[in-house]
């Protein structure tokens, strides 16, 4: 038997009793981690290499293998443990790993899921996916190149995503002749770079992934591994001895989002979710939040009995003694260690689509089982995660990092992220294409989501409608430059001025000279310049006012953000619709003619899009319709409805 | 501290995931191929959502053409879970006779990756639960657990959504449906610990006993039903087999075992050198078969 079959299957216990086999693996922990590196560090090869040590690669994939790695393999007759993980056909012809590949295999003692990601330039998005659910890394470094600058950048990500368990595996040692000068050198560049990015601790281990030293069993090809100034502990041996986050996340404070209320009877109502962090006994006293109300915990529920404990990383279902509002999003913590609660934050993001982040938009925000709106309110810096050195940011782009505050439409439960993952990071979601466009980590509350609270007027938006008899109202004109917009706005407001009612037109004219005077056309300043007209749009209307907008506003996810800081029905979406060419054709300003001459960029139906209304409330058709016609129909819907 | 075991866990963040689809998709399926694999998924939702029963039904995609032992499983397990059993069998595969003797891989295409597809339009379900694992080939090990398909039902493999932490985007544009494999992280040693310590009720024909062979293209085929067309000269062998994997049982090779109990078949499997898809004929064309088969539509 050979050493690596002692550490990865007792094949004679399996043999003569499989029933104390089963019993002894029937209480295996499990790790995940991430192995990090650059292109040809040998990533894929070591992986391969736990693979095939562990069996987990069977006699006809094995077959296969032998038969691709002299076709495809880059080891000539040898084996090219690579090509067992490189899954897809694309990457398997350009001999490079483009995503997240999760592997698994077993020890006597652990299971492990292995999050495979590539190491180059361009794939930030995908190491930071798989550290999110990382117990440890394993960072690889050439020992011939020793550390790069992509070692300092998946340090700085591994660190950053809160990964405590850090072993640098030195590889390649085989082609640097087992040099303990070579790994020394290595090791204290890196240590003077961990210590810069904070990571206080890395346990660095000398091998050979494709020849198998210090893997399974101490090399003897590195003898002064095993002296005293040294671990001299294996790859597998560090595996096997790191702590796993759930049982650290056991001892922080009692923490379970709700998922689901379950409710099958009028009987029974459960709060079912799955522990963060801590524990949770019948009796104990609990605080729902955000809505702060307590009660005790009646019974921990499951399909296996009710249980006297549950703990971190457990899916239970908690029934309480009171009758008190609690539902999916809500956050359940013991009554004296509540979760905070706020709706502005700094936090770091990850912005992980081609599409640059917009200030001022709004995107879905995922944090625990929560799902609310959230907009960046103001990008502080970029990351240069090479240096970590500090750049002013207006905006990020595909794989950058920044430091920004942003603001969700509601107070949320949220622990930061260092303290408890669970609750403190979060993903962005457009809400066009419902992509995932960016990830990120709570730091800490703003201050001033804490201090400042509403005045509570006693002449009240009711009041000042009541006065003026009338209700307010937001009729958001949208269209192509040179639809007839602001000509219609004007007409429209021109005959509700005659009929008594009080209104105000905001245009083109009174905004971009005053108020948005400092934005230019780009989409960032697009999108801020809607922002700011609907918040001067709401406040008049909070004063009684009939407000009418004339701007291109060609993005539907303005216009949506809008309607939502609206009182319901208040916003009515006026679709002022003319054809490109008919547009194009009047050029009243002569502006598509500059367009199309390049003279004038980022202009709407030519180099910028134009999103139409899906639901408008009114469509006028330019075409059909005068201005007249066009503005009698809308006070017609107005005051009819 | 408590230190959960990897059994543990990894049921943890199944039932997590089925919790997730039931609060966020309109209309959940959860699709039962009545194998192993759905055997342990079934168990984990009762567990999700016990005392409530699974709110959604279970969907077999039917060929017509599994092993006689499945479809008897599959009625009284739907039953005793309480959950409602739709089984679908593309009318047009049944028109025309479709069958794996004489239309080679015609059959797969039509019955389960055709008729899939029509099942979850008739239905609009938006969102269907699979077992699938990341272990069982390649291309699975870079699959997300919340996997989109586009109205066509094509995987585009290049353009996932990234996962993060416990954070699944469950958003869809229209005419998108989501495939949901909570078992992603299972490996098969894990499945059969799993149903040997929750005891969970299999097909017996994994479980080795004498049966009527017939050898094949390599493949050891047993001989199910009177619709099996035995070739001049070929007369059915007893012999005593079992079956790793199930599927439509002229496409499904057995393997020849004593294992009668569920540790026995634990202990061939560690001790055996081949990997469980091997039985099926499926995968044998081409090393990216299934990437292809995936991106046209097949679960």
């Amino acid at each position: 038997m050979s050493d690596a079959d002692v550490i990865y299957k007792t094949d004679v216990l399996i043999a003569e009793d499989i029933d104390a086999y089963l019993d002894q693996h029937h209480n295996k922990s499990m790790l995940r981690f991430i192995t990090c590196g650059s292109v040809d560090d040998g990533k894929s090869t070591l992986i391969g290499r736990l693979l095939y040590d562990s069996k987990m690669i069977f006699e006809d994939q094995l077959a296969s293998l032998e038969a691709d790695s002299k076709s495809m393999g880059t080891q000539g007759q040898e084996i090219d443990f690579a090509l067992l993980v490189d899954g897809l056909a694309a990457e398997r012809e350009q001999g490079i790993t483009i995503d997240v590949a999760y592997r698994f295999f077993a020890t006597e003692k652990r299971k492990f899921i292995v999050a495979d990601t590539p190491g180059h330039e361009q794939y930030t998005r995908n190491m930071v996916t798989g550290a999110s659910t990382a117990d440890l890394a394993v960072i690889l470094i050439d020992a011939r190149q020793g550390v790069l600058t992509q070692t300092r950048r998946h340090s700085y990500l591994v660190h950053l995503l809160g990964i405590r368990n850090v072993i640098l595996a030195v590889n390649k040692m085989d082609l640097v002749d087992y040099s303990q000068d070579r790994f020394d050198e290595i090791v204290a560049d890196c240590t003077d770079f961990a210590k810069s990015i904070g990571m206080e601790e890395f346990m660095p281990i000398p091998i050979s992934g494709l020849k198998g030293d210090n893997i399974v069993t101490l090399s003897d090809t590195m003898p002064w591994y095993s002296s005293s100034e040294y671990t001299g502990t294996t790859l597998i041996n560090a595996l096997e001895e790191a702590p796993i986050n759930t049982a650290r996340m056991e001892e922080a404070k009692f923490r379970m989002p709700v998922q689901w209320v379950n409710r099958p009877n009028l009987d029974f109502r459960g709060f079912s979710g799955q522990v963060a962090s801590g524990r949770i006994h019948p009796g104990d006293a609990v605080r729902v939040l955000p809505s702060g109300k307590t009660s005790t915990v009646k019974e921990v529920v499951t399909f296996d009995g009710n249980l006297d404990e549950a703990v971190a990383g457990q899916s239970v279902t908690l029934t309480l003694n009171d009758e008190i509002d609690c539902s999916r999003g809500d956050v359940i913590t013991l009554a004296d260690e509540p979760v905070e609660v706020a709706d502005q934050f700094e936090a770091t993001i990850v912005w992980m689509t081609e599409d640059e982040m917009l200030p001022g938009r709004p995107y879905i925000m995922k944090v625990g089982t929560n799902r609310v709106s959230a907009t960046i309110t103001e990008p502080k810096y970029e990351v240069n995660v090479n240096t970590t050195e500090q750049l002013p940011a207006r905006t990020l782009g595909l794989n950058t990092i920044g430091v920004c505050n942003i603001a969700t439409d509601r107070p949320i439960p949220f622990d930061a992220y260092g303290d408890n993952p669970d609750l403190g990071g979060f993903i962005l979601i457009d809400r066009m294409t419902n992509q995932t466009v960016g990830a990120g980590l709570i730091h800490f509350a703003l201050r001033r989501a804490h201090n400042i609270h509403w005045q509570a007027v006693d002449v009240d938006r009711d009041a000042h409608a009541a006065q003026k008899n009338q209700q307010p109202a937001l009729l958001w004109f949208t269209g192509l430059s040179g639809s007839g917009k602001s000509t219609i706005a004007n007409l429209v407001e021109q005959k509700l001025h005659a009929l008594g009612k009080h209104t105000f037109l905001l245009d083109g004219d009174n905004v971009r000279h005053g108020l948005n005077k400092d934005l230019g056309f780009t989409d960032v300043d697009r999108v801020e310049n809607i922002r700011r007209i609907g918040e001067v749009a709401k406040l008049m209307t909070d004063a009684g006012l009939i407000v009418l907008t004339a701007f291109i506003s060609p993005f539907i996810a303005e216009r949506r953000m809008v309607r939502e800081m609206m009182p319901e029905g208040e916003f009515i979406e006026i679709h002022v619709d003319t054809p490109l060419e008919v547009a194009e054709q009047r050029d009243v300003k002569g502006l598509y003619k500059k367009a199309r001459s390049g003279e004038l960029k980022n202009f709407t139906g030519i180099d910028s899009p134009y999103e139409a209304p899906e639901n408008a409330e009114i469509t006028v058709d330019t075409v059909a319709l005068s201005a007249e016609e066009a503005a009698d129909v809308i006070v017609a819907r107005l005051l009819g409805s | 501290m408590t230190d959960l075991t990897h059994l543990q866990r990894l049921e943890a963040e199944s039932i997590h995931i089925m919790r997730e689809v039931v609060a966020e998709a309109e209309k959940p399926v959860m699709l039962y191929s009545v194998g192993k694999d759905s055997a342990v998924m079934l168990h984990i939702a009762r567990k999700a959502f016990y005392p409530s029963p699974p709110p959604f039904p279970l969907m077999h995609v039917d060929t017509t053409w599994k092993f006689q032992a499945m479809y008897e499983l599959r009625d009284r397990a739907a039953k005793e879970a309480g959950m409602d059993l739709i089984v679908h069998q593309n009318p047009e595969a049944k028109e025309q006779g479709i069958n794996p003797f004489d239309h080679g891989s015609v059959h797969t295409d039509m019955w389960k990756t055709e008729g899939l597809k029509q099942a979850l339009d008739k239905f609009g379900f938006d969102a269907a639960f699979g077992g699938a694992r990341r272990d069982e080939e390649k291309s699975r090990a870079k699959e997300r657990v919340f996997s989109f398909r586009s109205a066509n039902h094509r995987w585009d493999p290049k353009n996932q959504r990234p996962e993060l932490w416990k954070l699944y985007n469950a958003r869809k544009s229209k005419g998108e449906s989501i495939r949901v494999f909570p078992l992603s992280n299972w490996t098969e040693l894990d499945i059969w610990q799993y149903i040997h310590l929750e005891n969970i009720e299999i097909v017996p024909l994994y479980l080795s006993q004498p049966r009527p062979t017939v050898e094949r293209d390599g493949l050891l085929l047993m001989v199910d039903d009177d619709r099996f067309p035995l070739e001049e000269g070929e007369v059915p062998e007893m012999k005593s087999i079992r079956f790793r994997t199930l599927g439509c049982y002229p496409l499904t090779g057995a393997v020849e075992s004593e294992a009668q109990t569920l540790p026995e078949i634990i202990q061939e499997m560690l001790l055996t050198t081949t990997s469980e898809r091997q039985g099926r004929a499926i995968d044998h064309d081409q090393a990216a078969s299934m990437e292809k088969k995936k991106q046209e539509g097949y679960f």
